[in-house]
């Protein structure tokens, strides 16, 4: 370990060092506080700055890789945990459960997810995701109190600790067959025939981070945990963390496997297809609309692989794009979701939603927004994602997969276009209370972004990501 | 001589016994939580098994690591156990169901 190793994983030294010190500011003062949130913003955000202006390379020999890629996932994931800092913090002192711990496991998880996806070998990759996971589990059943929160907090335990097991399992194969734990040595040791162990080990890898991004058939969870989980807390899990397994998965695959190709891509293929059609049909079926919008997320989530399985530039900049706008899109709509309480009960069913044009028709135009663009109709955020997934797919030779694809999109439609019709056409049964300022703020930000905003961000985002994808060519 | 192959199959046998444990099991939490023990367990077996036969001090490294994060993640789930069964009273799988679908 040199002084030149320490100084590419400086973001990662701001953010565990500022963790820290702020846990023990909290534990003097026993409370946390918007100033407090503040403070944890700001480590988000030196860290960021760090990310941005600092050199790349590979550093503790190579188990730590910093490279465009890298750079581009941790400003997006530091972005999304600093919204959700003021965000779960102010739902949480409006329900009297004002708690230190919040803000500083939210940093703890950027901290994870950002080593998460700067992994240059299995080591690296595993810490990352446990450290990610376990401040995740713990956010998951934040209100002690809550019977539903602390049940959710307990299978989102129970199933990330299998996953983990499978995942690491994988790794123990993989490690013994290829003889290395180093991505770069492991491709060499793919290059013409894999041996069986390495494959072997490459599915308990894939299923493994699978569970983490909740793909079909490993999605059980989702919708549980998403219906337990404080609403603000699941607009956080919702986005970074499956970024970040996506980045994961996509440097894994291409640096560790890029020879192996042929092994892994139907593999995805049908993981992708899956999570489209358990996606959108499951969803058909939900009333409440936290878990409609996780059995949304394993239909996305379906679109982001199939970008990964076509493999290549084009392909990982797909589903780096997607993942983005994605991102933009569920924390805009968790952030609308959290805000909205009607005689003093949290609105969670579509049925709910009932009139919400009338009485907050602000709100009710971003959810539209957010469902539109979720459903990926043009000129919103969510359409553009999709296209640039169906054209690296249609471009890699993925014809039908493509296809299949628009079909799940079509069916998935019918719950998106319902929840809008409810929201605007159906009467209102009571007065909804008047909504919190900070997620009126993030929710009509990330409104605008999905529609008008967009078009001049692709700009942009678009040679941003191609360039983060540039070293997959 | 014991080689290589029989630690694998000790570890692939303990491993299969963890993920029935989780799956099979209807009674208790602690009982996944012990299976979830026993699957850190097979990958350490492997991960020191390869070390040796591969002369090569990384998979002991890891095992380390596995060992450590095993620990802290006991930690993690059983203070989660303990606020569930703190609202609830008990703590069997079965009743793990106020949320359905």
């Amino acid at each position: 370990m040199t002084l030149a190793d320490l100084n590419l994983v400086r973001p990662e030294l701001i953010l565990a060092v500022g963790a820290l010190l702020l846990l023990l500011v909290g534990a003097f003062r026993g409370k946390g506080g918007p100033v407090f949130d503040l403070a944890a913003m700001l480590v988000l955000a030196v860290a960021g700055a760090a990310a941005v202006t600092g050199d790349q390379g590979r550093a503790f020999a190579g188990g730590v890789v910093v490279d465009n890629l890298s750079t581009f996932a941790k400003v997006a994931i530091y972005a999304a945990s600093a919204l959700a800092i003021p965000l779960g913090g102010g739902w949480l002192r409006a329900r009297g459960d004002d708690k230190f711990e919040f803000a500083i496991l939210v940093l703890l998880a950027a901290l994870g997810m950002g080593m998460m996806v700067s992994a240059g070998d299995l080591i690296s990759l595993y810490i990352g995701i446990e450290l990610h996971s376990l401040a995740l589990y713990v956010l998951a059943a934040f209100r002690r109190d809550d019977a539903k929160s602390s049940e959710a907090g307990l299978k989102y335990f129970v199933l990330g600790a299998l996953s983990s097991g499978l995942l690491l399992y994988g790794a123990s194969l993989i490690y013994g067959f290829a003889g290395s734990t180093h991505f770069d040595v492991i491709a060499a040791s793919v290059q013409g025939q894999a041996h069986t162990g390495v494959l072997f080990g490459l599915i308990f890898l894939i299923s493994g981070l699978a569970f983490k991004v909740s793909a079909a058939p490993f999605h059980m969870w989702t919708p549980d945990v998403y219906e337990g989980a404080p609403t603000p807390v699941v607009g956080f899990f919702a986005g970074a963390p499956k970024l970040a397994a996506m980045v994961l998965l996509a440097r894994a695959l291409s640096e560790g496997f890029g020879a192996a190709i042929g092994q892994w891509q139907q593999v995805i293929v049908v993981i992708a297809l899956l999570s489209v059609f358990v996606g959108a049909f499951a969803g058909l079926a939900q009333k409440n609309l936290k878990r409609l919008w996780a059995y949304s997320s394993i239909a996305n989530i379906g679109y982001a692989l199939l970008g990964l399985a076509a493999g290549g530039e084009s392909g990982m900049q797909a589903m780096l794009m997607f993942m983005v706008l994605y991102l933009i899109d569920v924390t805009g709509f968790f952030a609308c979701l959290s805000a909205l309480r009607r005689d003093g009960k949290p609105m969670e069913t579509i049925d709910d939603m009932a009139g919400l044009f009338r009485e907050r028709p602000g709100l009710a135009l971003a959810i539209t927004a957010f469902s539109l663009s979720a459903l990926g109709l043009p000129p919103f955020s969510g359409f553009f994602a999709k296209f640039f997934v169906f054209k690296a797919a249609l471009g890699a030779g993925l014809v039908w997969p493509a296809v299949l694809g628009l079909v799940g999109s079509v069916v998935a439609a019918f719950y998106y276009l319902r929840l809008i019709k409810v929201m605007w056409f159906d009467p209102a049964p009571g007065a909804v209370e008047k909504p919190p300022a900070t997620a009126m703020a993030i929710a009509l930000t990330a409104a605008l972004f999905a529609f008008p905003v967009v078009l001049i961000a692709l700009a942009w985002l678009e040679p941003l990501a191609l360039a983060a994808s540039a070293a997959f060519g | 001589m014991i080689g290589l192959t029989n630690y694998l199959t000790v570890a692939a046998i303990l491993f299969t016994i963890g993920v029935f444990g989780i799956f099979v099991n209807r009674k208790n939490v602690i009982i996944i939580l012990m299976s979830i023990e026993l699957i850190l367990l097979a990958v350490n077996i492997n991960l020191v098994a390869f070390s040796v036969y591969l002369h090569d001090v990384v998979g002991q490294i890891f095992a380390m690591f596995v060992l450590t994060v095993a620990a802290a993640e006991a930690a993690v789930g059983l203070a989660i156990l303990v606020t569930f069964f703190r609202n609830r009273g008990d703590i069997a799988v079965d009743d793990a169901s106020v949320m359905k679908g």
